[in-house]
């Protein structure tokens, strides 16, 4: 399988404390990578190293198979400032096509053909008039996965798509993103506090810990004390062993 | 009505205060979006103290504001983005510091008639000199905004995506700060310093009252920012009230129906 993405001893963090250590690993075209550690373990700097907002200490990135830096389908967290924009659904989507427009300054029939299409893919071609400040959470994320597929066909990087979102909707985000995973080829690379959703989905797992990181595929990861150590906390923080020891009292 | 067009001076007003009303309610969206609203208030009264100086050296006023707040704009977009110093307590630093050495400098040079006509603005204000230079400023600010449209409204929208995708949203967010200095300085000479922030501030909030989409409060805010200047000067010219205060309460009296309107739209699709 082609390779995508290849990171070769990459070093990256904020000014004198680098918060990633001569990290290496690939990304393989048709994988589904879930970045998964704790808060603080270099998640987000990674994230924003691949999408090129945040400059190489050390090391390097290597993009192959075709495919640019800029063509990265990205799905950031939602900003405050999101919640009241008055912004119609299509004009969302179609901004994603912007990054190819280079200093062409208006949208093309090819544009929003594009932008129709994936619209139609997520599920969301009824809501194209719709504001998108007056979408539920979920609608919400399938307008912005599809602004991310207008900017690539190849690689999609998602950040946590389904924190805030209810079980529901999660799972059906989760399938969404299988979906297009396995049918449209499309290579996922998501950064996720749900393990579970990560073991059941993912490929590969890139566990990230301060100064020590796992790479492999979601079956090697079964086995590795790092997923010890993690599902037992996971186990011990579910709410269901809480309310049963509670009635035990 | 509209006798108000028979005068040169007023018809003068008239051109430069509709070219700026324009120019500054399609900034305004992006700004407001963009929790930029006060970057227009503090642009203004380094503008008052540029046209202090100005007048003191007894060169034209424009040439001296319009370079002064363009560095003005590079300098606070620079420290809003910064997060060593917070960029509300910034912008408000540097506006009371112009205001208050625009102030000492007017009073040494000119009167109590020179300091009311900066601060509440005049439609006297507006030479010819003034009047080609304000529409070129607009038609340059119009053009660039019609140009730069989808790409201000993607980097509005959503910064670090727009970023990853390769538009470069520094540069867009350089060229939004200039257009609104170039709208400030041209459009406070009538407004004045202290009154211009509301044609940036107001249609836009207006029509969010109501409209959805961006392109809609866009094009909203440029129609109904058009009307309430000609109403504005309307009432100034009638009821003799000074023109940029009339102008400003008949933007608060259409936020106002707006808003209510809004609301009664909002109630009528929830039964």
């Amino acid at each position: 399988m082609a390779v995508l993405i290849e990171c070769k001893n990459v070093c990256a963090g904020y000014e004198g404390t680098p918060v990633l250590n001569n990290l290496s690993f690939e990304v393989d075209e048709g994988d589904y990578l879930c970045i998964v550690g704790e808060n603080g373990s270099g998640k987000s700097t990674l994230m924003k190293t691949l999408l090129g907002l945040k400059a190489l200490q050390k090391g390097e990135i290597i993009f192959s198979g075709g495919l640019l830096q800029t063509q990265i389908g990205y799905l950031p967290q939602q900003s405050e400032a999101q919640k009241d924009f008055p912004a119609s659904v299509t004009e969302v989507v179609i901004s994603g096509c912007l990054g190819k427009k280079g200093f062409l300054p208006f949208y093309t029939k090819a544009d929003r053909e594009l932008c129709r299409r994936n619209m139609e893919l997520l599920g969301i071609a009824t809501l194209a008039r719709r504001s998108y400040r007056e979408l539920s959470g979920g609608q919400q994320q399938r307008v912005l996965l599809a602004r991310a597929l207008c900017a690539t066909g190849k690689l999609l990087l998602l950040d946590e798509p389904v924190s805030g979102l209810d079980p529901v909707v999660t799972a059906e985000m989760y399938e969404i993103i299988a979906r297009l995973n396995r049918e449209n080829k499309v290579t996922v690379i998501m950064i996720s506090h749900d393990l579970q959703g990560a073991l059941k989905y993912g490929s590969k797992i890139l566990h990230l810990e301060s100064g020590a990181y796992f790479f492999g595929s979601t079956e090697e990861y079964r086995c590795t004390d790092i997923f010890h150590t993690m599902s037992t906390c996971d186990c011990r923080c579910d709410c269901k062993t809480h309310g049963g020891s509670k009635e035990m009292d | 009505m509209f006798d108000i067009f028979t005068s040169d001076f007023l018809l003068r007003a008239l051109i430069v205060g509709l070219l700026v009303s324009l120019c500054a309610s399609l900034l305004g969206v992006s700004l407001v979006l963009k929790r930029y609203s006060m970057i227009g208030d503090g642009l203004s009264h380094v503008g008052f103290g540029a046209l202090a100086v100005a007048s003191a050296m007894n060169v034209a006023p424009l040439y001296v504001a319009i370079p002064v707040v363009t560095v003005a704009a590079f300098i606070l977009l620079k420290i809003s983005s910064s997060s060593k110093i917070k960029g509300d307590a910034a912008i408000a630093l540097l506006s009371v510091s112009a205001l208050a050495i625009g102030a000492i400098i007017i009073s040494q040079t000119g009167g109590n008639t020179d300091m009311n006509s900066y601060m509440f603005g005049s439609i006297l204000a507006v030479t010819s000199e003034d009047l080609v230079l304000s529409v070129t400023c607009s038609v340059v600010v119009l053009a660039l905004f019609v140009l730069f449209y989808n790409k201000i409204f993607a980097v509005t929208f959503d910064e670090s995506f727009s970023k990853s995708t390769g538009v470069k949203a520094g540069r867009y967010n350089t060229v939004l700060a200039l257009l609104t200095a170039l709208t400030v300085v041209v459009g406070m000479r009538i407004m004045g310093a202290l009154l211009i922030s509301g044609l940036i501030i107001f249609p836009a909030l207006t029509s969010m009252r109501i409209f959805k989409s961006f392109k809609g409060v866009t094009i909203c805010s440029a129609v109904i920012s058009c009307i309430n200047f000609i109403v504005g000067m309307e009432i100034s010219y009638h009821l003799d009230f000074p023109a940029g205060a009339s102008v400003v309460v008949a933007n608060l009296i259409m936020l106002a129906s707006f808003s209510v309107a809004g609301l009664c739209v909002s109630k009528l699709s929830k039964l």
